[in-house]
């Protein structure tokens, strides 16, 4: 057996950490992007197209995450794509962190008031140009605390991705368990490291909000 | 896609079902109860107790639920604690929701105008008379939707405790892929029924919250 001292496992739980960091902000990313498409289609003036994408927000915000990775990890190879662990990681969580990032900034759209739109309007302005320069910043600007607030959520998420088989924080920290017989340890310096990095984002979304509220 | 193992299965998923919602009831109780309590220490408690919940309403909000999970079940026994995979799994699931009702109940204490409780301690009420019978009921309306959502939100989380062997929805699902090979399919069916129940549960408790607590509830 190997004989694991206290900075081994300390060691090689923060190079697992990488992978956690990478995983989220490939997300987090990736579920930018989705999201704004989503959000194109939740605020489009079209009901169908509104409603088609409410259903998509209601679907992965109705359901677990888990199962969405699992659906992802087995359903991917039926296309007749072959998957990695990593692959269903990140598209799973894209997905789920876009049907949460389009309703925030939708509710950042609706908080603007009507006259928005028309001002944009009435300078002459086509609805993408209204869209990009006027309603966007401004929706995006007053979102920015329950941003920040979701990313958090979706750093504590990539944990679930260790049930699929991605290498990252929580999967590593079994391993090393299994070696060491030392969970109580073990699992609790994978909880100081997710601490380490989410309280950060925790205490500078509650400075945006109060910056907000003021 | 095949589904001709659905038939055989149903017994399965709805017990697994079952489980799921005993998890959710015992959780939503013990989970509001605690809050209850932990908002109104760190309101009115002594100053060690205050800092004490909010250290902890920090530490379950930015850690991940599977971490917690496994280290009330793999982490405790080594300090003599040893709870059986269903008491570990409430545990672990009344411990977290109730970092997040914490704040909740907070703010829908705080938008009780103080005037309540001067009007009812002028009327001779003792303290906790005034908050059991005039300041919680009137918070509880103002964040009854708050609290709905954090309910169905925790009923998705528990699909996490599947992986400490609780034989709830998701274990279920884990163990007819295991049988029948049809890991999407098995998986997809077990979705919807998650989908079902998050949208039954949020109707049944808004509904439910009409009732209890009057019309100003949505």
């Amino acid at each position: 057996m190997i004989e694991f001292t206290f900075w081994d496992i300390v060691r090689n739980l923060l190079l697992a950490a990488r992978w956690t960091v990478l995983l989220s902000l490939a997300a987090f990313i990736g579920g930018g992007i989705v999201g704004m498409i989503v959000l194109f289609f939740r605020i489009a003036k079209n009901t169908w197209s509104r409603r088609l994408a409410s259903g998509y927000i209601a679907l992965f915000q109705g359901t677990p995450l888990l199962m969405q990775l699992f659906l992802m990890f087995f359903g991917l190879p039926m296309l007749g794509l072959r998957i990695e662990p990593w692959t269903a990681a990140v598209l799973g969580l894209t997905f789920f962190a876009s049907a949460y990032l389009a309703e925030i900034w939708r509710s950042g759209v609706d908080a603007l008031p009507l006259g928005q739109w028309d001002a944009g309007a009435s300078l002459g302005l086509h609805y993408l140009q209204q869209l990009r320069l006027i309603i966007l910043p401004q929706a995006f600007s007053i979102t920015r605390a329950p941003t920040v607030g979701f990313l958090v959520q979706l750093i504590k998420s990539t944990a679930l991705t260790s049930i699929i088989g991605f290498e990252e924080l929580v999967r590593t920290s079994n391993a090393i368990n299994n070696a060491t017989f030392e969970p109580f340890k073990v699992y609790g310096l994978v909880a100081l490291i997710f601490f380490a990095m989410c309280f950060p984002l925790t205490q500078y979304a509650r400075s945006l909000e109060k910056r907000a509220a003021h | 896609m095949a589904f001709a193992w659905l038939p055989g299965a149903a017994g399965d998923i709805a017990r697994g079902a079952a489980t799921t919602i005993l998890l959710i009831a015992v959780t939503t109780l013990a989970g509001t109860f605690l809050s209850i309590l932990g908002a109104a220490g760190r309101r009115n408690g002594p100053v060690l107790l205050k800092r004490a919940i909010a250290w902890y309403v920090e530490i379950v909000r930015n850690t991940p639920f599977l971490v917690q999970l496994f280290f009330i079940f793999f982490g405790l026994p080594s300090l003599g604690i040893r709870l059986d995979p269903m008491l570990a799994a409430m545990l672990a699931m009344t411990l977290n929701m109730a970092a997040y009702t914490i704040e909740i109940v907070g703010a829908g204490l705080d938008a009780v105008p103080i005037g309540q409780t001067e009007a009812a301690l002028s009327l001779g009420l003792r303290p906790r008379q005034v908050f059991i019978k005039i300041v919680l009921p009137q918070a509880l309306t103002v964040i009854y939707p708050a609290l709905t959502s954090q309910i169905v939100i925790m009923m998705l989380e528990s699909a996490v405790v599947s992986q400490i062997a609780v034989r709830e929805l998701t274990y279920e699902a884990d163990m007819l892929q295991a049988r029948t090979f049809r890991s999407f399919e098995t998986y997809l069916v077990v979705t919807m029924v998650y989908l079902v129940l998050s949208m039954a549960l949020r109707r049944l408790l808004v509904s439910g919250g009409r009732h209890v607590l009057g019309a100003g509830v949505s």
